[in-house]
């Protein structure tokens, strides 16, 4: 028996959003209970479990997103593409929650001392700006600013993601104290969904 | 935390439970599990957790009480001695709770040598004068701006540096941990080169409240905070407060410490507490008080400027952070 696209929209798409959603609604859930002064899951400095928490998943909901289409080439089948938009979607959403843990559970709005950090923290500069570069792509994720930009010229702009990644990861690393195993880790998976790009980036280069 | 007071004619677990067993009890646990199904697994958890507690029995201490008390909240026992840096046991805050029942901290011996008048393999109890205990309540500030209020118990260093003597010429104490993979799983990743260094001038080792903790809340200090002996320097980052020491040095060089090599630009010999002096990734401007939702402000010296001040007079503390 195969599944259909129709099928694979109709129910495949409802069951990644509600997976895509349970660590979200996790956070949620536990910053309720330590507001509520209940036992919770965010440990003892619930400010850094959240920041990092949402960090985490922001990035490796980002990884998914480039993974679907070498999936689809392994799968020889388009399927996996169905979800690109949805999952790449997710992945700027948890990076709003990451930065609303930042700014506003973790910096309480203090907006003099969140410029300094921006500014002077290197591995702040590189989130924000990786952030920023997000919003463009999340915008611009609709049908209808397919069509108004060119297929030509949004999937131009969407190579973005090329970059932000990179930087995602570099934040990571620089985040950590000491040679850490785990950033690494993450970036050796960067590499890879990226290596499966080559061959198209080369055929690109040697066009122009 | 479950606190079991035995009566002489009790058995304890360890009369009755295999050593072997007892130290390899996750897999046997784990086994269980495979053994029993799936339908078991809320049984072994709780199995589990009792073994957990069963860790190390902590002896209360005979100690004095003293005048250094901040007079504020303490911070409770559970976030102390759950919530650790402590890379020898893993780089998560939760790591060192979990695996540091491995340590062996008795017997214990701290090897004394360099520039010392009584250059010897010291044991536990006769470098640290276990009669003469007291209580020293500190703030203690991370450099991951984060910060508790801590009941130690101890010594003076000042009191251990008479003992094993200074000769004339020695400027520094340099201390080293334990590196042990057997003991210590964080050991076998080198996030750090290993053994964990640190180090001070001889005159802040002597400064009065330059302490020794060897307890914490009462009794004897856990694995994970740094058993049987370990620094407290209150006025500086926490990574300075050397953990598990076993071997205390003196010499008339400045030495090598192990954030120092590892990151030079971010952390410099001294790293004294300081508000205006930012680590390059972290603003060290205000810090998060476990258990406390908003920051407070960070004070100067850790609050401890009255103290050790002079010790720093007309130095560039931005050059030398």
């Amino acid at each position: 028996m195969t599944i259909t696209t129709a099928q694979m929209r109709r129910y495949g798409k409802p069951v990644i959003f509600f997976l895509l959603m349970v660590p979200a609604l996790w956070l949620v859930y536990n910053w309720y209970l330590a507001f509520d002064y209940k036992p919770n899951g965010l440990g003892f400095n619930p400010q850094e479990t959240s920041n990092r928490f949402s960090g985490d998943w922001a990035m490796r909901i980002l990884l998914i997103t480039l993974a679907l289409s070498p999936l689809a080439k392994i799968l020889k089948s388009p399927k996996p593409i169905l979800f690109r938009r949805m999952v790449g979607n997710f992945a700027f959403f948890y990076a709003c929650l990451h930065i609303a843990s930042y700014v506003w559970l973790d910096m309480l709005f203090n907006w003099p001392e969140l410029w300094k950090d921006v500014l002077k923290r290197l591995y702040i500069t590189v989130g924000m700006i990786s952030f920023l570069c997000l919003v463009p792509l999340a915008i611009t994720s609709t049908k209808g600013w397919i069509k108004r930009l060119g297929a030509k010229t949004w999937q131009r702009l969407h190579r973005l993601v090329y970059i932000i990644a990179p930087l995602v990861i570099l934040h990571f690393i620089m985040m950590r104290k000491g040679f850490q195993l785990e950033p690494l880790i993450y970036g050796a998976i960067l590499a890879t969904l990226l290596a499966f790009r080559l061959p198209k980036f080369f055929r690109y280069l040697s066009r122009n | 935390m479950l606190i079991k007071n035995y009566k002489p004619w009790q058995l304890r677990e360890n009369d009755v439970t295999e050593q072997k067993l007892y130290v390899n009890r996750r897999s046997f646990i784990r086994g269980a599990v495979g053994v029993m199904g799936a339908g078991s697994i809320m049984g072994a958890t709780s199995a589990h957790a009792a073994f957990l507690e069963e860790k190390r029995k902590l002896a209360p201490y005979e100690y004095s009480k003293t005048s250094y008390d901040p007079a504020e909240e303490l911070t409770s026992e559970e976030a102390i001695t759950n919530y650790n840096n402590y890379y020898e046991f893993g780089t998560g805050k939760g790591d060192p709770a979990e695996n540091a029942w491995r340590l062996q901290p008795k017997p214990w011996s701290v090897k004394v040598d360099g520039m010392v008048e009584k250059p010897a393999t010291y044991a536990f109890e006769d470098l640290v004068d276990l009669k003469s205990l007291e209580e020293r309540i500190y703030r203690l500030r991370c450099v991951e701006a984060w910060s508790m209020v801590v009941p130690w118990i101890g010594v003076p260093l000042s009191a251990i540096i008479n003992k094993i003597g200074v000769q004339s010429g020695a400027k520094y104490v340099a201390f080293e941990t334990l590196a042990d993979p057997k003991q210590m799983p964080g050991v076998r990743r080198r996030v750090l080169d290993w053994p964990y260094l640190e180090g001070l001038t001889i005159a802040e080792a002597m400064n009065p409240l330059t302490f020794v903790a060897v307890g914490l809340y009462g009794k004897e200090i856990p694995n994970q905070n740094g058993a049987p002996l370990r620094l407290v320097v209150p006025w500086k980052y926490g990574f300075k407060s050397i953990k598990s020491i076993v071997r205390i040095r003196l010499t008339d060089k400045e030495p090598v410490t192990s954030w120092g090599r590892s990151a030079p630009r971010e952390y410099g010999f001294y790293s004294n507490v300081n508000p205006e002096v930012n680590h390059p990734r972290w603003s060290q401007a205000s810090e998060r008080r476990i258990g406390e939702f908003g920051r407070r402000k960070t004070l100067m010296f850790n609050g401890y400027a009255e103290e050790v001040a002079h010790l720093y007079a007309g130095m560039d503390l931005k050059a030398n952070y």
